[in-house]
């Protein structure tokens, strides 16, 4: 049974937008486009490299894509290689230096987290070419489906753009769990000093995986601005969005394939429940808005303190007996 | 021509060092914090935006006299403070520092949050509005220079009971050997619940003079936080004076770099100033090698 289990998903997967209706299939694509970004972060966030700056790199990967359309007629095919090879750019200059001179944990997280307000603040200081905080829309193709625009009117078309996507992300996540590097990275994160002894090239090996991270992130972010066809600079980027990258990861279980779906999976799901509950009760006159967030940030409180691991890393465990138990 | 424009970066340098006050009061709580518990509360700039919402419902809706308003706030916002640490670092001061550090981020999602659910996103503002200065064609709120002033007396009274007092030498002792000193018989624990009422009772007074000047919304943590984490990391984390000297800089970078366009220029300057610094000196300004 659990071997047949990838087919099976497989299968459905393939069958969703066949069967689901516009409101369940808008939210899978956005599961799934969310789901490409967390298991992006993963990627470095498993090695200890905890990034605050990943909505800079959404923020590249929407704004170079859509500005480029929108004033140079760029196609989104040579826009978003564009915007991946910006945000890998804007990871060396920052993390090469960091790592060079051994940024790390806090220090890390907080050089990150400037690098996150630099590109929101830089995005709505430019409000004549960007539109500042109010937003930004690309501009629609003709009819609102076009290939060289990657527009498309039905959600089904763009729902196997991003399962594809999501796809990718994923085999990549297992490539490097698979790989020499992830005992490099892994013995980095225990001991740096120990690690350049034994022969590891500490600064190119996180040099390697965080813009392996960032460019995915970037394309996470412009996929969001082809489906949602509006960004805006707290929309995907600044603290906030860089925040919620790594507890959604954080929810879902930072050290299993999975647990940054399950994490998207389950955030996004809480977060329209009560995005409906709010709406519902606005209507009979009761105002709960921050309803959502406010039980966000205490869950997210209390698995830090209670299940570091994960809803998924945690069960796992669990299955496994709790044999490969440790504190982390 | 050249003499106007003069005056003008005069002010901006002035009201930079006044805005400066504040910042360098905000990086010394959260400095102190650091220094002796090693943690970086994420949500500190919004304990300062819970104890603006005290003074702007007590002093603003219920009249109550200013000074009562701003004792209570700074009270509350200490007793906040305390909360925060034993509520949520003391149980996981065993983990990464990097969980500590997501915990205090899920808390800021949270106290915004809460207060858009108690508050709603209204500006509101205490209605009170200080006389403006004006000196050799220079204008200066008289709000920024009693924040600067006030912020002055407050850094100086932590001074003196980090040197003067018992306790406080025990916190310093504790910033700079955690293990050592536990063995030499100091209480940790009083030691870092001292040292989160604090300060949090900092971030407390922080809200008092930042009340005087700005409106207070759910989101008003985000205008000053990111900028006072910048600044402590710029001094070197949990290095006092080094974030004393910081948050001068950077404060007279936004405001001169905002004078000669939009705003945001200033704060991108000075993150981007930031980022080059710590490029050439990582352990912060002032730290050792």
């Amino acid at each position: 049974m659990m071997k047949q289990l990838p087919y099976i998903i497989g299968v459905l997967l393939i069958a969703v937008p066949f069967v689901a209706p516009q409101y369940p299939l808008h939210l899978i694509i956005m599961i799934l486009i969310w789901s490409l970004v967390y298991t992006a972060w993963s990627l470095m966030g498993r090695f200890g490299l905890v990034s605050l700056g990943h909505g800079a790199f959404m923020s590249i990967g929407a704004y170079v894509t859509a500005l480029l359309w929108n004033y140079g007629g760029i196609s989104p095919w040579i826009g978003i290689p564009a915007a991946m090879i910006t945000a890998a750019i804007m990871a060396f200059l920052v993390a090469y230096p960091c790592f060079q001179f051994k940024i790390v944990g806090h220090y890390f997280a907080l050089v990150t987290l400037a690098l996150s307000e630099v590109v929101k603040l830089v995005i709505i200081a430019c409000r004549d070419t960007t539109g500042g905080s109010l937003g930004f829309t690309p501009e629609r193709h003709g009819e609102g489906t076009s290939i060289v625009a990657i527009q498309f009117a039905d959600k089904e078309v763009f729902y196997f753009v991003v399962l594809i996507a999501w796809g990718i992300g994923l085999l990549i996540w297992r490539a490097v769990d698979r790989s020499m590097m992830r005992f490099a990275l892994d013995s980095i994160s225990e001991d740096e000093d120990a690690s350049a002894a034994a022969g590891v090239h500490v600064t190119a090996s996180k040099l390697k995986i965080t813009m392996l991270s960032a460019v995915l992130t970037a394309l996470g972010g412009a996929l969001y601005c082809q489906y949602q066809m509006f960004i805006g600079p707290e929309v995907i980027g600044g603290i906030g969005i860089s925040l919620q990258i790594v507890f959604a990861v954080v929810v879902g279980g930072l050290y299993t394939m999975m647990g940054p779906t399950i994490g998207a999976i389950i955030t996004l799901l809480m977060t329209e429940v009560f995005r409906n509950l709010i709406t519902s009760l606005r209507t009979q006159g009761i105002d709960l808005a921050g309803l959502d967030t406010t039980v966000y940030g205490l869950m997210l409180i209390l698995f830090i303190i209670f299940l570091p691991k994960g809803i998924l890393g945690e069960a796992i465990d669990r299955l496994a007996g709790g044999k490969k138990r440790d504190t982390g | 021509m050249d003499e106007i424009f003069d005056i003008f970066l005069l002010e901006a340098l002035i009201n930079g060092i006044l805005f400066g006050g504040v910042l360098a009061l905000l990086s010394l709580g959260l400095n102190l914090i650091f220094g002796v518990v090693d943690v970086v509360w994420i949500c500190y700039a919004e304990l300062v935006m819970f104890g603006m919402y005290t003074m702007y419902w007590l002093a603003g809706v219920y009249d109550v006299p200013i000074l009562l308003a701003a004792v209570a706030a700074i009270g509350l916002v200490a007793i906040l403070g305390l909360l925060v640490h034993v509520l949520i670092i003391a149980p996981i001061l065993g983990s990464p520092p990097i969980n500590q550090l997501l915990a205090t981020g899920g808390l800021l999602f949270f106290l915004q949050s809460a207060a858009t659910l108690m508050f709603s996103i209204e500006f509101r503002n205490l209605g009170l509005r200080l006389p403006i200065l004006e000196f050799n064609e220079m204008y200066f709120s008289y709000a920024r220079l009693l924040a600067f002033g006030v912020a002055l007396v407050g850094m100086a009274a932590v001074y003196l009971f980090l040197t003067r007092t018992y306790i406080g030498a025990a916190i310093r002792a504790i910033s700079q050997d955690r293990e050592v000193m536990v063995l030499m018989g100091v209480d940790s624990k009083k030691v870092y619940w001292v040292t989160a009422l604090v300060g949090g009772g900092l971030a407390g007074l922080a809200a008092c003079l930042l009340v005087l000047q700005y409106d207070v919304h759910p989101f008003v943590g985000i205008s000053f936080g990111p900028i006072t984490f910048i600044i402590c990391v710029l001094g070197g984390l949990g290095n006092m004076i080094g974030g004393f000297v910081a948050a001068f800089i950077l404060s007279i970078i936004i405001s001169v770099g905002g004078l000669y366009s939009e705003m945001e220029w200033g704060y991108v300057l000075a993150f981007v100033f930031f980022i080059v610094m710590m490029f050439i000196r990582p352990q912060g300004l002032l730290g050792k090698k």
